[in-house]
């Protein structure tokens, strides 16, 4: 082996061309990029950035109550014919004067401006007051005065070019703090809106990972690519779904109008509330035994079933009362708790979001149990009747399942695209559905299993992957005009975007867990819901906290951005601020975000470390 | 009694780990399953429960056929058939009473376990079984925390919590040192001579073989190659089953 060869001639060119083909890269990208140090070096480019650095190094937040001494010079430009105008101030006073040499001058000319008997150590502007009135605010030129230990003052000035034969004023304020500092209406203002950001972000982060550790189980490769099913159980636990849900809706709505008709005083609330759980608790116990030896007897079945419904039918009351009692409560609260109101209002707004919510739950409830129920009766079904009849019944299954899946995606497009051709969206689909549900029931064997579970890995990734790449900052402007500017809009945004986000990053622990647990677990007999719970969530645990926490550190981030598009929080604020150029504001606003930032950064390493 | 009938499998990619295996196994016998790496031995084991999917061939146990039985039935015949492991494959971070107690999951009803209730008698049950594995002092710490015998213990304790029939056990003793290996062994001889348990174990040691098995059966990249008595297993059946250049080692 020759370790030391030379290099070639082959590799030098080699090397000269990745040479050069880096510096054309880099050639191009400064002329894409626009880099123009000519500008950066003009005198008003390097004055204005000046003054923003410096703006931005003080932040607005502490204030002193200042007094003024004002002083206004009678000035002539150009100096007048009747030079008898020009009065010489009073020097032989203890009150503030100025004197200007020369006492008037050209448009254009260098004056000198000289102060006397101004506290001492003060400064502030000096000024041209074009016009003939005193009062003016409007003033020309940018110098400023400082004075000495005896309170005296030179600075020499441009007059600007406004000739005129009226006197106009040379004007000077010297300022002085006095007492001691307080904080300004900016920093009053900042402190309300970080604080809105902070709870806006865990508010999100709240709402985005609840909703997103059952969506991760779904994407999960690992878990999904067991779950099998013969065609008749998938075709009746897909017509299950819609069918549940329309049935839930309708009985949790009877409930509720029922709740309405009763619960109209507080003691039915409270009797319901405290007396029904109980019942529901002893009728689940006892159609739910712990464990189960025997297989019981069909009439039992029923009857636990029966019992079951009935529990869930009093327990959605329960919700509707629960909704109705918070809501009066906190109406009742927020009036007479005074400062500590916003709990009466928590109560209160917890109560809607329960009674808006329930109807919702009872809905897709019903829909996951009758389309299980369904499921499971399919799969007894294919592994009992003889293969003709399972044959039959997936040739009329099938097509049914199928032909509705596809009428309710036309639904939604007739509704996003208003085509109003029952063809395209109901008649169209209905047969296309139809007859790829009956290829399918005719290709498929009777009792082969299918891989479903796959199927709904494939479309929850892909809807998440979907969802994940519109920006939060998008999300927010939709919600925006759904409910309105504020915070609110931006929980929402934010508490999507994290859903589908920490659903991908969690996915990805689930799939990333060891098997041999798992393995285990079925090993005993336990179904996959018990499998879940035993070998996949203690595994799981540590990394969905660390997840959850950078989210929440993401989350305070975006949220100072999403006030841009009226989401709330500390953006709008900045935003405003810097659009009126008041970059000292604007800096408090920074300040307040770095510190919020780091010290989230700052909690979360901690909580990781002592949790994880 | 349980028997293994033209047992089949091909893996996904065209391996055939096991082909055309049939013997018989009756009540309360003890069962080496012995061959090389990649022999078949884990599959064979893994089919009996079904966590793995036989291609062909059926499995009956008293005359049920659990290679047709449904999802619900398998969950009833699952919870018969306690199962160790090579790696133990306990839950890491969850307690060692937890990972025992997860051994009535077969048992309870689903909708319990969601929060993680267990029955007073399972949890008694549970410490009895660490007791007789002699780790209950053990009970409330990490699973993680134990040593690879006392995880291996707590393996056999969750599989005892069964009240199983037969107990599987896959290579429990490979990852163990020689005296911990007999100790392990020496429980699971325990469990089938006092409480008549079936016992199924793949081994790679002969003298284990010799020690602990009534029977044994060999399998040579997915056959069976020799089904017999212990003392039966000369130079001759070794080649045969270990291959020719194979050295006897222990």
């Amino acid at each position: 082996m020759n370790n030391n060869k030379k290099p070639s001639l082959w590799n030098s060119i080699k090397v000269g061309l990745l040479t050069f083909l880096t510096l054309m890269i880099f050639a191009y990208g400064f002329q894409v990029t626009k880099v123009n140090l000519e500008e950066l070096r003009s005198e008003r480019r390097q004055e204005s950035f000046v003054r923003i650095m410096r703006a931005l190094a003080r932040p607005e937040i502490f204030e002193y109550e200042q007094v003024e001494e004002v002083v206004n010079y009678p000035f002539y430009t150009p100096c007048p014919p009747d030079q008898s105008v020009l009065l010489a101030p009073d020097i032989n006073t203890l009150e503030p004067y100025i004197i200007v040499t020369p006492a008037c001058a050209e448009p254009g000319a260098i004056v000198q401006v000289e102060g006397f008997n101004f506290a001492p150590n003060t400064t502030g502007p000096v000024r041209f007051v074009p016009g003939n009135d005193p009062s003016n605010v409007v003033t020309l030129g940018r110098e400023n005065a400082k004075t000495d230990i005896n309170g005296d003052f030179t600075v020499s000035m441009e007059i600007p070019k406004r000739p005129s034969d009226d006197v106009q004023y040379i004007r000077v304020i010297l300022r002085r703090n006095v007492g001691a500092p307080h904080f300004t209406q900016t920093a009053h203002d900042t402190w309300d809106k970080i604080i809105e950001t902070v709870f806006l972000a865990l508010l999100a982060t709240v709402l985005g990972t609840i909703l997103a550790i059952p969506l991760s189980f779904i994407a999960a490769r690992n878990l999904m690519k067991t779950v099998k099913s013969p065609l008749t159980s998938i075709a009746l636990s897909t017509l299950g779904w819609p069918l549940g849900m329309l049935i839930g809706f309708i009985a949790i709505r009877w409930v509720g109008n029922f709740s309405a008709a009763i619960g109209s005083n507080i003691l039915v609330n409270l009797a319901s509330i405290l007396i029904l759980p109980l019942l529901i608790q002893f009728g689940l116990r006892w159609a739910m035994p712990q464990v189960e030896t025997t297989t019981p007897s069909q009439s039992m079945k029923f009857a636990r079933i029966g019992i079951i419904l009935l529990s869930a039918l009093l327990g959605f009351y329960v919700f509707f009362q629960l909704a109705s009692l918070a809501m009066r409560l906190g109406n009742t609260l927020q009036a007479s708790l005074g400062s500590f109101g916003f709990l009466g209002f928590f109560l209160f707004q917890m109560g809607d979001i329960i009674a808006i919510l329930t109807p919702s739950i009872g809905a897709l409830a019903a829909g996951g149990t009758l389309s299980s129920i369904l499921g499971r009766l399919g799969q007894q079904s294919s592994e009992r009747l003889p293969i003709p009849a399972i044959k039959t019944l997936n040739l009329i299954l099938t097509p049914a399942a199928i032909a509705m899946v596809f009428v309710l995606i036309g639904q939604v497009l007739e509704w996003l695209y208003e085509f109003d051709t029952p063809l395209y969206t109901l008649w169209g689909p209905m047969a296309i559905g139809a007859g790829l549900g009956l290829l399918l029931a005719v290709m498929t064997k009777p009792k082969e299993s299918l891989p479903i579970g796959l199927l709904i890995y494939s479309v929850t990734r892909t809807i998440l992957n979907a969802l994940r790449s519109v920006e939060a900052l998008v999300m927010a402007i939709v919600f925006v005009i759904a409910v309105g500017i504020g915070p609110f809009a931006g929980t929402l945004a934010l508490g999507l975007h994290t859903i589908v986000s920490l659903a991908k990053l969690y996915s990805e622990q689930v799939e990333s867990i060891l098997a041999g647990p798992l393995e285990a677990i079925q090993a005993t007999g336990a179904n996959r819901l018990q499998t879940i719970i035993y070998a996949v969530v203690p595994q799981i645990v540590p990394p969905y906290i660390s997840y959850t926490m950078y989210r929440w550190d993401i989350n305070v981030r975006m949220s100072t951005i999403i006030g841009f598009v009226g989401g709330g929080g500390i953006g709008f604020l900045l935003q405003q601020n810097i659009n009126l150029l008041n970059y000292r504001a604007a800096s408090a606003q920074m300040l307040a975000i770095a510190i919020v930032v780091s010290l989230m950064d700052y909690i979360s390493s901690v909580l990781r470390e002592k949790v994880v | 009694m349980l028997q293994i009938k033209n047992l089949t499998k091909i893996y996904d990619g065209g391996v055939k780990a096991l082909d055309n295996v049939s013997f018989d196994v009756p009540d309360g016998q003890f069962l080496a399953v012995i061959g090389l790496s990649g022999s078949g031995k884990s599959t064979l084991l893994r089919c009996i429960n079904r966590l793995i999917e036989p291609t062909e061939g059926q499995i009956l146990w008293n005359g049920e056929d659990i290679t047709a039985a449904s999802q619900e039935e398998m969950r009833r015949i699952r919870r018969k058939i306690g199962m160790v492991f090579q790696h133990f494959n306990l839950v890491h971070r969850s307690k060692v009473i937890t990972n025992v107690l997860a051994g009535r999951l077969g048992y309870i009803n689903p909708a319990w376990s969601l929060i993680n209730r267990f029955p007073k008698e399972d949890i008694e049950k549970a410490i009895k079984q660490l007791e007789r594995v002699g780790i209950a002092e053990k009970a409330n710490q990490r699973a993680d925390e134990l040593s690879g015998g006392q995880q291996q213990r707590v393996g056999i304790a969750r599989a005892l919590m069964q009240d199983p029939q037969i107990m599987l056990a896959d290579e429990p003793v490979a990852s163990l040192d020689p005296v911990l290996a007999h100790s392990i062994m020496s429980h699971l001889e325990d469990i089938n001579k006092n409480d008549g348990v079936t016992v199924l174990c793949s081994l790679h040691f002969l003298d284990l073989v010799h020690r602990y098995a009534d029977k044994v059966v060999a399998l040579n990249e997915g056959k069976l190659v020799f089904e017999g008595l212990p003392k039966d297993i000369d130079d001759e059946k070794f080649k045969e089953i270990y291959g020719r250049d194979a050295e006897r080692v222990g």
